[in-house]
């Protein structure tokens, strides 16, 4: 997993709630046994004008030139400002895979759904949560400003706007570790195998059915 | 000793270890596996040569690719395909025991879990899917999780997890008749809202709780997700040690009085503090049918698709005009105006022996209506589908214009072949009316079984209060 530290990135608006992991990534890319190359359809259903198949090429593909992404001012965006429960409906981890392989590292929204936001940190991708009322004043100056960027700063959980101030921002303390060192989740709950172990043994003995 | 909910209960007792900043190793009982979020995570145990904590923990099944159609022709398209055969691969390898697409007993995940009684009270039961949250019917605490996390409950036995807060919704009174656990589940979401639970783990109690079957139950936990919460959790009773009771992987014996005597102790203790409690009167229900692209946007059947107009809310407005644009509807249609073109029944919401019966019950000598170009039922699982047949509830679902299929996710979420055309408008008993969820383009009503089957006979939504 890539680490994070410092981002300046370019701020793109997906200003809609509720924006659920069906339209993050459609259902026929889920086919794929990898979990790369889920960028080009990021958004597929909005993003372009006729039907994305897995194996198909998205270069000669009809674009929404309506949609947000395909405005030229948004190409290259890192950061993803969105409303409130982004990322709701189904687990499928391949929605941060496809904003993670389009290009952002962190995302700004009122609040995430569960299962996505836990998704987003196992990908380097940091989903941070601020009030509603300044995710909206976000909205504004990102319409207002082109070019606009944010700096973010997970060491000091800071996100820098350009005019200087400062948001802060939570997060726990264990994920913020691993995802400054990009720390594999796996390897640190292996360092506790014997307590896992331990654990195990006791639950036999007071619950032998579980281990028929 | 504090009295403690059942949440808290389940929590603690599968508590491994605990970070400075509250982050919990927790362990998992049960893993149950699907072709879809598990092939990167085999893959990842496979680069970093780790090998499977505990093999009988894990159960698998494939559902959300298979075709409903004759299955002696296999899978015609070569991407699912690839990824049912990366299942069964996976599976021979590792020694996981596996209901393939031609056993008997494969189904829908979370039909085929609690069939075969792996899934027991007291457990902690994950697998990639967010409606895992069904099997807190059984007073397990059970959620979705995702890919990474899938390949770290294969390697280590548990998962990293932050506690939750406490919310109860407690309904009492009886549910009038033609109203089901899928409308207390849409009207609860209707009430709090699709993020009305994100945090909390959401415990279901009440009279009207304990009236209702398993079936009943797991609908309702089913939907947990839909309301936000990752998990809904409801109390041991006779009913759920009644269900288990001769399932295939259940206990027996003397085994079975010992864990009888342990689910017993499954339930908040009277005093327990919630965070947040939700009070339902559910003679007020009445059959809930959803207008937009978000199950909270759910109305009674005698309401209206609502008026943009009315609404105050900037962002809220807009997200009434855009769903309406894309379900093609005029405010203020009343929802039984409002005609189909396909009817769906099946999916882990609605498609257990239970859900069929009341759907047969609502059509039985009756023709599908001549505008509905294609009306079907998906049983849950190759057990639900047998036992269908034996009740000949089959015959009854063919004799009125439906189509009776094999097992699997099928029209719930369109991997297969079945799914909706753009335009096309579905009365289905699944869980997510979300844009293009059923096929790109294709605008679909969550509904009971009762109410779909209706549909289906009327050519568009009705009462079914009022169905003779
Ligand atoms: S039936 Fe639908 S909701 Fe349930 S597991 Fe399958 S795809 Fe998911």
């Amino acid at each position: 997993m890539e680490k994070f530290n410092v981002l300046n990135g370019l701020v793109a608006p997906m200003d809609r709630a509720n924006v659920d992991t069906d339209a993050i990534i459609p259902k026929q890319f889920l086919k794929s046994i990898k979990r790369s190359g889920f960028g080009p359809n990021l958004f597929d259903a909005w993003r372009y004008l006729d039907q994305g198949q897995p194996d198909k090429p998205n270069d000669n593909r009809l674009l929404n030139k309506d949609f947000v992404l395909n405005q030229p001012r948004y190409k290259g965006a890192q950061v993803l400002l969105a409303r409130k429960n982004f990322g709701c409906g189904s687990s499928r981890e391949h929605a941060p895979w496809a904003l993670e392989d389009y290009g952002f590292r962190a995302l700004i929204a009122p609040s995430f759904a569960e299962i996505f936001f836990s998704n987003c940190f196992k990908n380097g991708l940091l989903p941070i949560v601020l009030d509603e009322s300044k995710v909206d004043r976000l909205f504004h100056e990102v319409l207002a400003f082109p070019g606009y960027r944010l700096e973010i700063d997970l060491e000091r959980q800071i996100v820098t706007k350009p005019d200087g101030e400062t948001l802060a921002f939570e997060i726990d303390p264990f994920r913020k570790y691993c995802l400054l060192n990009g720390l594999d989740d796996i390897g640190l709950t292996l360092r506790h195998a014997e307590k896992i172990r331990n654990f195990e043994d006791k639950r036999k003995l007071d619950q032998p059915w579980l281990f028929g | 000793m504090t009295p403690q909910t059942l949440y808290d209960k389940l929590w603690d007792s599968h508590v491994v270890h605990v970070e400075d900043d509250g982050t919990t190793l927790l362990y998992v009982d049960r893993h149950l596996v699907h072709e879809v979020t598990s092939p990167q995570a085999f893959e990842g145990l496979k680069l970093s040569r780790r090998k499977l904590w505990r093999i009988s923990a894990n159960v698998a099944t494939a559902d959300h690719n298979v075709p409903t159609t004759d299955r002696k022709l296999g899978i015609s398209d070569a991407v699912s395909r690839l990824q049912v055969e990366t299942l069964d691969a996976n599976c021979r390898e590792h020694g996981i025991v596996e209901f393939g697409m031609n056993d008997p007993r494969q189904g829908i995940v979370h039909v085929m879990g609690p069939e075969q009684g792996v899934i027991l009270p007291g457990m902690t039961v994950v697998c990639g899917d967010s409606h895992t949250s069904t099997h807190g019917a059984f007073a397990c605490l059970a959620f979705g999780i995702g890919t990474s996390e899938v390949e770290h409950a294969l390697a280590t036995q548990c998962l990293l997890q932050k506690k939750s807060r406490n919310m109860l919704v407690q309904v009492e009174g009886a549910l009038p008749r033609g109203v089901t656990a899928k409308d207390l589940a849409l009207a609860i979401i209707g009430r709090i809202g699709t993020a009305g639970g994100t945090g909390y783990a959401l415990e279901l109690g009440g009279g009207t709780l304990r009236a209702l079957s398993m079936e009943g139950r797991m609908t309702l936990c089913n939907m947990a997700i839909e309301a936000g919460a990752r998990a809904g959790i409801i109390a041991v009773d006779d009913t759920t040690i009644e269900y288990l009771k001769g399932r295939p992987y259940a206990p027996t014996g003397q085994m079975w009085s010992r864990a009888v005597d342990y689910w017993r102790t499954l339930t908040s203790d009277v005093h327990a503090k919630f965070d947040r409690v939700v009070q339902i009167d559910a003679g007020t229900i009445k059959p809930q049918v959803t207008w937009g692209t978000s199950p909270e946007m759910v109305v009674a059947i005698d309401d209206r698709v609502p008026d943009p107009d009315r609404e105050k809310d900037g962002v809220r407005r807009e997200g009434i005009e855009r769903a309406l644009v894309y379900m093609g509807l005029e405010p203020n249609t009343p929802m039984t105006a409002i005609r189909l073109d396909k009817v769906f029944i099946g999916s882990c919401t609605n498609s257990r022996i239970e859900d069929l019966r009341a759907a047969a019950s609502m059509v039985r000598g009756k023709r599908v209506a001549p505008n509905i170009r294609l009306a079907l039922v998906v049983p849950g699982s190759g057990l639900v589908k047998a036992q269908a047949e034996r009740e000949g509830l089959d015959r009854i679902f063919r004799d009125s214009g439906f189509e009776w299929r094999e097992p699997g996710c099928s029209m719930c979420l369109g991997m297969n072949e079945d799914q909706l055309q753009s335009g096309e408008r579905c009365a289905s008993t699944s869980n997510r009316n979300f844009e293009g969820r059923q096929g790109a383009g294709g605008r679909t009503h969550l509904v009971s079984p009762e109410m779909a089957a209706a549909a289906a006979i009327a050519g568009h939504f009705v009462d079914v209060r009022q169905w003779r």
